[in-house]
């Protein structure tokens, strides 16, 4: 199997606060990743530096094959030029936890955005396009709709859909449904899970360990910066070699 | 409280329906009161207006839309829309260098709104005014003649708006909030389309109310050119009045036309607000 995501040695820190302690993680093509750990553990972090919305200060990322955010000349790393970057963010998709639909454009405009200003399709195309996405994600009547009259489930559905606009090769999911009502998590994961049946990879942080141990392929436990341990949801969920897996898990289950 | 007590509190219910009880709203005679006599003071006062012959509101009619009054308006909205314009334009580029990551354009922007806030508009026109004692001459051309009062008016009076438009607009940028921009990255959108489309049109929602404040201010505010001589709305007047001696009359002209405009643009205003409040399911 293919690699798709190829994290090496990455390190981060917010001022004196070192958020990554060195970071290896690799994800297949077509897996789904789970990442749980404890608030403050860098889960988020990680993920932010995989589409360089975060830039890491040491270690290098790959996504499909090419570094993100850097060029490599022999042992060094250029920074990319802020085109470029943009350029490899249309082929990587980011789900926030608080959604961030831009609320002055109506839903079918949020979605048709990226596609008609970032990669030039014709605007009929990206509507056509936006319309079946909607359908996807079952919202089909909401397309004139501006995101405050919507739910947040539903507009938690929406931006999963502008994501997917992009046709990316990869999904990020920060955190999807902890902003949400308990009872509007059910239909932002179950469109989710359908991305997972359907073969799309993702790496997903996430509190929901139901969801984890329902739809992952690999389930990464973090804390404190580091990954403390990672396999199977049947490894990782069921029975953790570590003991702050272990403890961390008894808090949440 | 506890439970207990609650239940206590509940227990001797109505015994008959309660929808046979009617409901009376408190008098409010502290209100009535009130309108009554802010009536009666503003009947008084525009009783004394209307019947004081100094008024001489026949005066007002004959001036009100003659050649040089009118010419003396249009002066003043088009210095108006011009040191709008230009000061926006200039106060846009001062609050992107103020939110810039470049720490030299940040120490600039904000030395500038600094000065420029500082000194009173009327002092920087008469400073303008006057240049031509620091600088005779201006790349081989006498400074009195390349500044002439109009030039004065609009250079004056534009480094002072952009002062305070780059305040507004930084205020507005600021009020988006920063997940916009993200998202907006995330997605692969360019620089401009991000300030053009995602974050512009939101920070306008808090921009133009005190934008229209300010163009308010600036449309009555150029008044004070008429101290360098520049023939404006309010100059126009008192040009008349100095010849006619009528110079309340006249100053009701200016003071009917300033009205005039100010109503007009805040007509405008709600219109602008109402565009820039889409989506936000709340206009007022």
């Amino acid at each position: 199997m293919s690699v798709m995501v190829d994290i090496r040695s990455v390190h981060k820190s917010f001022g004196p606060l070192e958020v990554l302690k060195g970071i290896d993680l690799a994800v297949g093509a077509g897996e789904v990743t789970v990442i749980l750990g404890p608030s403050g553990s860098g889960k988020s972090t990680l993920l932010r530096t995989i589409n360089h919305l975060e830039k890491v200060d040491r270690g290098a990322i790959t996504v499909d094959g090419a570094l993100v955010g850097y060029r490599r000349a022999g042992d060094k790393l250029h920074e990319l030029r802020e085109r470029e970057v943009l350029k490899q963010r249309t082929r990587i998709g980011f789900v926030f936890q608080n959604f961030n639909l831009f609320p002055h454009l109506t839903v079918l405009d949020n979605i048709i955005e990226a596609p008609v200003s970032a990669l030039r399709r014709p605007r009929a195309e990206a509507v056509d396009g936006a319309r079946r996405l909607l359908a996807r994600v079952g919202l089909a009547d909401k397309a004139d709709a501006y995101p405050r009259q919507l739910s947040g489930g539903q507009q938690q559905r929406v931006a999963i859909a502008r994501a997917l606009a992009l046709e990316p090769k990869l999904l990020l999911f920060d955190e999807p449904t902890s902003a949400l009502d308990p009872e509007l998590v059910g239909e932002v994961l179950d469109v989710i899970k359908d991305l997972a049946r359907q073969g799309t990879t993702m790496i997903v942080v996430t509190h929901e360990i139901g969801f984890a141990r329902e739809v992952a392929d690999t389930v990464v436990f973090m804390d404190e910066g580091r990954i403390v341990e990672q396999g199977t949801p049947g490894e990782v969920l069921d029975a953790p070699r570590e003991a702050r897996t272990r403890a961390f898990l008894s808090k949440v289950l | 409280m506890s439970s207990d007590t609650l239940a206590k509190a509940a227990a001797p219910a109505p015994p008959e329906p309660a929808d046979i009880l009617r409901i009376v709203p408190q008098r409010r005679y502290g209100q009535w009161t009130a309108a009554v006599a802010v009536l009666a003071l503003l009947g008084f006062a525009v009783n004394s207006v209307l019947r004081n012959e100094a008024f001489q509101w026949d005066v007002v009619a004959q001036y009100l839309t003659t050649d040089s009054v009118l010419r003396g308006l249009w002066l003043t909205l088009w210095l108006t829309a011009v040191v709008m314009a230009l000061g926006f334009a200039l106060g846009a580029l001062l609050a992107a260098a103020r939110l810039s990551a470049n720490p030299v354009l940040r120490a600039v922007s904000w030395g500038y709104v600094w000065l420029f806030r500082s000194i009173p508009i009327l002092v920087q026109l008469l400073l303008w005014f006057n240049i031509g004692a620091l600088y005779p001459q201006i790349l081989g051309v006498k400074t009195v003649d390349l500044l002439g009062p109009v030039t004065v008016a609009v250079i004056g009076l534009t480094l002072h708006e952009a002062a305070y438009a780059a305040e507004v607009v930084r205020a507005g940028i600021l009020s988006v909030d920063r997940g916009q921009i993200e998202a907006a990255q995330a997605l692969g959108l360019s620089r401009w389309r991000r300030w053009w489309r995602i974050v512009l049109p939101q920070a306008m929602r808090s921009i133009v109310p005190p934008a229209a404040n300010m163009l308010i201010g600036t449309l009555k505010g150029t008044s004070i050119v008429s101290v360098i001589a520049v023939s404006d709305l309010l100059f126009s007047a008192q040009l008349i009045y100095h010849r006619t001696y009528q110079v309340i009359p006249l100053l009701m002209v200016a003071t009917i036309w300033y009205t005039v405009v100010t109503s007009v643009l805040g007509v405008g205003q709600y219109y602008v607000e109402r565009h820039f409040a889409r989506g936000a399911g709340r206009t007022r």
